[in-house]
């Protein structure tokens, strides 16, 4: 909507001069009209959202420049110090190695299963809608309480405190494939949440390709069909070009998902070097040491990393919407 | 598409603005220091078993001693007040303090002192008479640049290494280690049986461990220096203690819950032992139903015998408190004898003040009390628990710990502690 304003502003500025004042007024009340309605709906948004987000986002840029520390925040600039300090911070640097694990195996899971199951439900399923609601509701649980579930399924306590998935491993005799789970002591132990993870998401991504796989017009396999083409063909030339924008979405989706996990990290292991992400070392840099410009640093970092998944893919979708 | 995103932008607008007004309207009651308060907000951690009930005490006796002051209880759940100190510092920052909030008795108090957040209560003390009545010790511990800001309320143990006698006997184990190399010894026979020597669960309780290996690897007056600066960390001995934590850490089972299921560990005979502070006696005894002495019982940790590693919850006024008179009132219950009596038998802590009814207190408070005020014993403060360091340094410890417990470089967990509290400890 702000695009149209400032569009038909250009527009006005570079007519010459005006035939006629009272012409001119009409047609702009005409505009008005048109747009006006439509303006003053989202004009709440637009201000909270001016102020709330983006006004907040430049205030924590500024507190990233400063020195500020506990509870009062000083004015003053400090440059990219707190920037730089970071990138030579080992607990910083090995956050960022967690992070880009867990969203690789998360991302990865979660398409895979998902696709999957979007595929064996296209096949037409008995009680199909059932199952659809079935792996959808994980996403319905809070992150919080599903990590405080499945804290107790990855517990890796040994012997007769056995507990969680470990032990359901021991009453089946597979002991032998029992795992120490996110306490695993190498850098793979933070891929292990990306189990719940994909658990609670795996579900949405079944639903946006199962639409994806609806929305394909039946003429067109059919097409294929006629024309001899095989079923692995007719999902490979046919339903898999279709797909890409489902694809795009569900990547995008997931990976803003990841870069902000915080919730079901938390939940799941606090204060544990081996599941911490930048995400929640700001929190425990700030809240717990009072290191307020550090913690506005990462989240400065955070903020343009998600922007630079989402802009590009906004900016896509809207070019493609014009199109239409 | 675009219609329907209009639309969630109105909704969430719309659902924004009503959030905002709904803010504005708390806090229309505040009669900022009046007498005639209507009520008295209290923040804490304390909603666990034991601390709970200790706390309900305190709360009934206030609410009988000024009738018409309606008690508010914001307590926020988990350990140490780990989760309870960020809620606390957005409120802080936010302008809308508590009447009254809890903290750890010592450096924890610093920042918040330094950033002014704090009144200054000296003249609390005097009123009251409290100077004589806590031990000089704790008095010099809480006192900032001549001043008082907080009352404690109770005082804890933290180097106790809690066991099962009966269990330990039929191990094969006549007693408790006296030093961690002998737990090292005990540890391998233990393993024999099948027995894990020791559980530690979530960081805070991991560096609460190695608080008490340092101790008992260094000694008090050692251990001491750690905290201000006459103890080199990067010192060979300070290595070599860390080496020793690394070494008891590998022997350990460690998760990531809160100290409670490694507590119980012990009492269900599954674990040896766990190192843990004194509250371990109000779960055990209280939540858990087992009696002291004959299902559990507890040693001073490896090392550490004659030394007190004390820890003090303490209740503090915080500047612009809305209800100050009703706080003050809160205060002087939390420091009477009366109140502190109420509440540590309930909690499973000892009394701060020394005039105390030594009768209220049995089986493992009993002898806490006794070591307490024996004049013989050493008085350390602990760091997990906020005594010997300052929020700040103590976060960037937490930091540089969980890289240690990563890579077990001791040396080099040394020297990020050295320089840290080279830029932000002193």
């Amino acid at each position: 909507v702000t695009e149209q304003v400032v569009e038909a502003g250009r527009r006005e500025e570079r007519r010459p001069v005006p035939p006629r004042p009272s012409r001119r007024r009409r047609r702009w009340l005409r505009r008005l009209r048109s747009w006006g309605p439509g303006l003053l709906l989202v004009a709440p948004s637009l201000v909270a959202l001016g102020i709330f987000v983006y006004g907040f986002a430049g205030w924590n840029l500024k507190i990233s420049l400063s020195s500020s520390r506990n509870l009062l925040l000083r004015n003053d600039f400090v440059g990219a110090v707190n920037y730089r300090q970071l990138l030579s911070d080992e607990t910083f640097r090995n956050d960022v190695r967690n992070l880009l694990v867990f969203t690789v195996v998360f991302i990865g899971g979660s398409l895979i299963i998902g696709f999957l199951l979007a595929l064996l439900l296209d096949k037409g399923a008995r009680g199909e809608s059932v199952f659809r609601s079935v792996y959808l509701l994980p996403m319905a649980i809070s992150f919080i309480a599903t990590g405080i579930i499945w804290r107790w399924l990855l517990d890796s306590s040994t012997g007769e405190s056995t507990a969680g998935i470990n032990k359901l491993f021991a009453y089946l005799g597979l002991e032998s494939i029992r795992s120490d789970w996110h306490k695993t002591p190498n850098m793979w132990a933070i891929a292990f949440i990306a189990i719940p993870a994909g658990w609670a998401l795996s579900g949405y991504v079944m639903a946006l390709f199962l639409a994806g796989l609806r929305g394909i017009p039946e003429e067109l396999r059919e097409a294929a069909r006629v024309d001899g083409a095989n079923e692995p063909r007719v999902y490979w030339h046919v339903v898999r070009p279709l797909l890409v924008p489902v694809l795009m979405s569900a990547v995008v989706i997931l990976t803003h998902i990841s870069l902000k996990t915080f919730d079901l990290l938390y939940a799941i292991a606090p204060l544990d070097a081996r599941t911490e992400t930048p995400a929640l070392y700001m929190w425990y840099t700030t809240f717990r040491g009072g290191f307020v410009a550090r913690g506005a640093a990462i989240a400065t970092m955070l903020f343009v990393v998600v922007a630079l998944v989402i802009v590009p893919y906004i900016w896509y979708s809207i070019r493609s919407e014009r199109r239409r | 598409m675009l219609r329907s995103r209009r639309g969630i932008l109105a909704a969430t607008a719309a659902a924004m603005l009503f959030a905002v007004t709904a803010c504005g309207d708390d806090g229309a009651d505040s009669g900022s220091g009046q007498s005639g308060d209507k009520e008295v907000e209290v923040f804490s951690w304390w909603s666990g078993p034991g601390e709970a009930e200790g706390l309900a005490a305190l709360i009934s006796e206030f609410e009988k001693q000024n009738s018409g002051v309606k008690f508010v209880n914001a307590a926020v759940a988990g350990g140490s007040g780990t989760q309870a100190r960020q809620v606390l510092t957005t409120r802080l920052a936010g302008g809308q303090p508590p009447d009254s909030y809890q903290l750890h008795a010592g450096q924890e108090a610093a920042s918040d002192i330094k950033d002014g957040r704090l009144e200054d209560i000296t003249a609390l003390y005097d009123k009251n008479g409290w100077r004589d009545k806590f031990p000089k010790g704790l008095i010099d511990a809480i006192t900032v640049d001549g001043k008082l800001y907080t009352v404690p309320v109770n005082i804890h143990r933290s180097n106790l290494l809690w066991y099962s006698p009966n269990k330990l006997k039929e191990w094969g184990i006549a007693a408790p280690p006296k030093t961690w190399a002998e737990f090292l010894t005990q540890a391998e026979t233990l393993k024999g049986k099948g027995v894990k020597p020791l559980s530690v669960g979530t960081t805070w309780t991991q560096m609460h461990l190695m608080e008490n290996v340092l101790l008992g690897e260094l000694g008090a007056s050692k251990y001491t220096g750690l905290w201000n600066g006459s103890t080199d960390w990067a010192g060979a001995d300070v290595v070599a203690a860390l080496g020793t934590f690394t070494k008891v850490m590998a022997v350990a089972e460690a998760t990531t819950a809160d100290w409670q299921p490694e507590a119980k560990k012990v009492l269900d005979g599954t674990v040896a032992y766990n190192v843990m502070g004194d509250w371990y006696d109000a779960y055990a005894g209280r939540d858990q139903k087992k009696v002291y002495g004959i299902d559990y019982a507890a040693a001073p940790t490896p090392g550490s015998d004659g030394i007190y590693n004390f820890l003090s919850d303490s209740f503090t006024l915080p500047k612009g408190a809305p209800h100050r008179t009703a706080a003050e009132k809160w205060l002087e219950l939390c420091g009477s004898v009366q109140g502190q009596d109420l509440f540590n038998p309930q909690k499973g802590s000892i009394p701060a003040r020394t005039d105390a009814d030594k009768t209220k207190y049995t089986g493992y408070l009993a002898s806490a009390l006794g070591d307490w005020q024996n004049s013989s014993t050493t008085i350390v403060g602990s760091l997990v628990h906020g005594v010997v360091a300052n929020n700040a340094w103590k976060s960037e410890m937490e930091k540089a710990y969980g890289v240690f417990a990563q890579d077990k470089d001791a040396a080099k967990f040394a020297g990020a502690v050295k320089s840290a509290y080279n830029s932000v400890g002193k």
